[in-house]
């Protein structure tokens, strides 16, 4: 893979982060509200003075552009500004919760490929078997059932009428003060119900894309060479087939990233998990521009990274690839 | 033979205290939780109840209040207000420290106070105070242009917290000062952490000035938006107390949890009223008879019985029906279509009209309920109501403080004293547009404002009862805004907890006599 390459997609990459600044920036503001009547509201009322130094120390009462000027200047310098709401950094808020994101998106992808892989690939073996059935069925429904719906369903299952794992959080306030492998376990545990049923509808997908393009693959003609030498089916299903059948799967994990984050706010919001979609709602509500500014910039960049990532592993699982520009 | 008698008596009284009396267990954790986010944790510039309850447990106030209305002893052992109301003397106690180490002065006092005069959205709380002199450390006087009524109740946990100079007085904006997110106060809990939005933890204060408090080791507050999760997490015990509960189905539901109980009491100073308000310079409103029809259609009964399952308590006037200052009115508008519809055909309008009602996207069944049902209810006077729904607060806000608005429902906090949360809403001065929760009913009488600007300065408190029960005739009359309940505000808490605090502040006052009994 040539540098010129990866410089060229990096640039690309940037390229369109900027636009989302400016395209994000502009679209917000044509939302009604001010910010400086929530946060007056939030105070508990407050005169035409206070709004008006409200507005002068976040540079409101600037015209629209001058305002994006400042703010893509700040981010060109790493400044992702201070947040109207709480007075913090942007950066701080985010430093804060891309932690609990990361873990809550990457362990649902990891969750639903290799879930949903495997499910695809023993559908795929009997097309018209009980399993590939299932597979379709799951599929549907997993397309079908919205992710609150399915999160607030599993808390009422496994956290009230079973309770099982904990309703909401990351970690139980009570063991903060605990040995590390203990605050480990109890993350996982509260773990396993939001990253489930953010990968469930993902899952299903992966199913549904892995049965289909290993069904294509088992009926090519090196799948049977190898079968007619003898090797192993597990072998045959695994090595040979899956490798091939696994490059539409790539290009759609990285092509589904994106649709995880945004599913990550619903179900952030559902289990109370601290991450960037919480925040990223709440600041929507309270107008605080910096902060759904900064999360979105935060976004866009993991998806950017995603793309980028996803277009180097599909050259690496296709030799074909390589050398292409 | 009678004295073995009173002996053996004594002994099984003696027994069956000492069985009955609950054993306290050391320290301890204390799990609130909340679905209030607090912007930070300094209470001197920023009113609410989200920023209150850790505020007040971080910053200690020169008083605090009992469930009676009657001021206590706190950073100020005793004060004394001169006879002619104008000046306000606190002896502080000598042994209080910031958390920091450096001891509390005078100036603190007078830096604070002064401080919150200028940057508290509630400016009538200190507005008459011209000076805070400081003749040594352990005393502070309060100099006052006009006698002050409210002063002691404004020198509040909640209101007046005790900010340390030598932070914030370092010329940086206070409203914007970083230690607002990392405070060091002198309450009974010292701040550990502040995830904004997320948690707050606070840990015990070992150099709490009162001897043997506070009992907890730690207090976490935990945000938990949505509210079924919370409930389930009281139910389930991961969080031990829920302060601010206001939904009828929660109060139900967390009643039926053998480990919890639940109280109405801590809410009498917040004053929270549900009401249904009018632009009273909209053409169809500005009629005195139309608001009053409206008024005469409304049933507080249905509200509070059916829509709120007997929850809420109705509320038929401008201040708080706990507050020593509510009288009933003559004019409570009892239900009467007859009567309503009469007075909308003397107004003209025996032909119906159109109106819009907005409502705060937020308490559903105190708000877009209520306005569902009015729909219903003013139809029979021929009133085509429509209900406009606000997509989140900024909308709302914009409409109803630009006076673009004909009915809405709002909920509005007395603050304690009339002159803090009530004045605000009627004076013709605080008509202000743009500005929420001012006199957005844009209502202007010259009597209001002549009674209440005596009420304001009168120490008397016989001849202040008798002020507000003038205003309050007046306001039944002219009905700029009409009262609906007091918001249901209920404490849940495991029953295990003792001496929740339950004064008229409630949770929003110092959780140091808080303790786990075993």
């Amino acid at each position: 893979m040539s540098s010129s390459y990866l410089l060229r997609r990096v640039g690309y990459g940037l390229l369109l982060m900027l636009g989302v600044v400016v395209l994000n920036f502009l679209l917000i503001r044509l939302a009604p509200g001010d910010p400086a009547v929530v946060i007056a509201g939030e105070m508990g009322g407050a005169t035409e003075e206070m709004l008006e130094s409200i507005r002068e120390e976040y540079g409101l009462n600037k015209p629209v552009l001058v305002q994006l000027w400042i703010y893509v200047a700040g981010v060109a310098q790493g400044n992702l500004g201070e947040s109207f709401f709480f007075n913090q950094p942007v950066a701080k808020l985010i430093a804060d919760r891309i932690g609990p994101t990361i873990l809550l998106v990457v362990t649902a992808q990891l969750m639903s490929i290799a879930l949903g892989v495997f499910l695809g690939v023993l559908a795929a073996r009997k097309p018209n078997g009980v399993m590939s059935a299932f597979v379709s069925v799951f599929a549907t429904i997993g397309y079908a059932v919205p992710v609150f719906w399915t999160g607030i369903m599993l808390i009422i299952l496994f956290a009230s009428s079973f309770p099982i794992f904990p309703v909401e959080g990351m970690q139980s306030v009570k063991l903060r003060d605990a040995a590390w492998y203990v605050q480990t376990a109890d993350v996982l545990h509260h773990l396993i119900l939001p990253a489930f049923t953010l990968a469930i509808i993902y899952l299903a997908q992966y199913a549904r894309l892995s049965r289909a393009s290993m069904l294509e693959v088992l009926g090519s003609d090196y799948i049977r060479t190898a079968r007619a030498k003898g090797a192993p089916e597990k072998s045959v299903l695994f090595k040979h087939a899956l490798r091939n059948a696994a490059l539409p799967i790539l290009t759609v994990a990285g092509l589904q990233f994106g649709n995880l984050i945004s599913g990550a706010l619903l179900v952030e919001t559902v289990f109370n998990w601290p991450g960037m979609g919480r925040l990223a709602f709440d600041s929507i509500l309270r107008r605080d521009y910096p902060t759904i500014m900064g999360v979105l910039f935060f976004a866009s960049a993991m998806v950017v990274v995603a793309n980028i990532l996803t277009d180097i592993s599909y050259r690496w699982a296709d030799p074909r690839l390589r050398g292409k520009s | 033979m009678k004295l073995m008698t009173r002996l053996m008596g004594a002994a099984a009284i003696a027994a069956g205290t000492l069985a009955s009396a609950p054993v306290f267990a050391e320290g301890g954790t204390l799990v609130i939780a909340s679905t209030q986010v607090a912007r930070h944790l300094n209470g001197a510039v920023q009113s609410g109840t989200a920023t209150a309850v850790p505020s007040t447990q971080i910053f200690a106030s020169p008083l605090r209040y009992d469930e009676n209305w009657e001021p206590q002893p706190y950073l100020a052992k005793s004060w004394e207000v001169s006879d002619d109301g104008l000046t306000v003397t606190l002896n502080l106690v000598d042994n209080a420290t910031f958390h920091d180490g450096k001891p509390v002065t005078s100036e603190d006092v007078a830096f604070s106070i002064m401080t919150t005069k200028e940057n508290h959205p509630f400016k009538s709380m200190f507005a008459p105070v011209e000076a805070v002199e400081t003749p040594d450390a352990h005393t502070a006087i309060i100099k006052l242009s006009q006698p002050h009524p409210a002063l002691l109740l404004a020198l509040s946990p909640a209101l007046a917290p005790v900010i340390p100079k030598h932070i914030y007085g370092d010329g940086q904006d206070v409203k914007s000062h970083p230690a607002n997110s990392a405070p060091v106060g002198s309450g009974p809990f010292m701040l550990e952490e502040f995830k904004a939005g997320e948690v707050t933890v606070l840990k015990k204060n070992p150099n709490f000035f009162i001897d043997g408090r506070p009992k907890l080791d730690e207090i976490i507050i935990r945000i938990i938006k949505d509210p079924s999760a919370l409930l389930i997490a009281m139910e389930n015990g991961e969080a031990d107390l829920y302060p601010f509960m206001a939904g009828s189905q929660e109060i139900k539901r967390l009643e039926k949890a053998d480990h919890l109980a639940i109280t109405a009491d801590g809410y009498a100073g917040i004053g929270p009223i549900n009401w249904l308000a009018f632009n009273t310079t909209s053409d169809k409103l500005k009629d005195v008879r139309v608001r009053q029809a409206i008024a005469y259609a409304v049933d507080r009964d249905f509200i509070t019985k059916a829509l709120h399952r007997g929850v809420s308590q109705q509320q038929r006037g401008p201040i708080i029906e706990s507050s020593p200052f509510f009288m009933v009115p003559d004019e409570t508008y009892d239900t009467d279509l007859d009567k309503a519809n009469a007075l909308m055909a003397e107004a003209g309008f025996a032909d119906g009209m159109e109106l819009t009602i907005d409502y705060i996207p937020g308490p559903k069944e105190q708000q877009q309920s209520v306005a569902e049902y009015l729909k219903s209810q003013l139809k029979k006077i021929g009133i085509d109501l429509t209900v406009r729904a606000a997509p989140d607060f900024p909308t709302w806000a914009g409409r109803v403080g630009g006076h673009d608005f004909e009915l809405t429902m709002d909920i509005v906090f007395n603050w304690g004293d009339p002159v803090i949360g009530v004045h605000r809403t009627y004076l013709c001065s605080n008509i202000r547009k743009g500005v929420i929760w001012s006199n957005t009913q844009q209502y202007c009488n010259e009597k209001v404002d002549e009674i209440l600007a005596k009420a304001a300065v009168e120490l008397d408190v016989e001849k202040r009862k008798a002020l507000y029960a003038e205003f309050q005739q007046i306001i039944a009359q002219d009905v700029p805004l009409y009262t609906i309940n007091s918001l249901p505000y209920h404490t849940a808490y495991d029953k295990k907890l003792t001496n929740v605090p339950t004064g008229i502040w409630g949770t929003m006052h110092p959780m140091d006599m808080v303790e786990w009994s075993e």
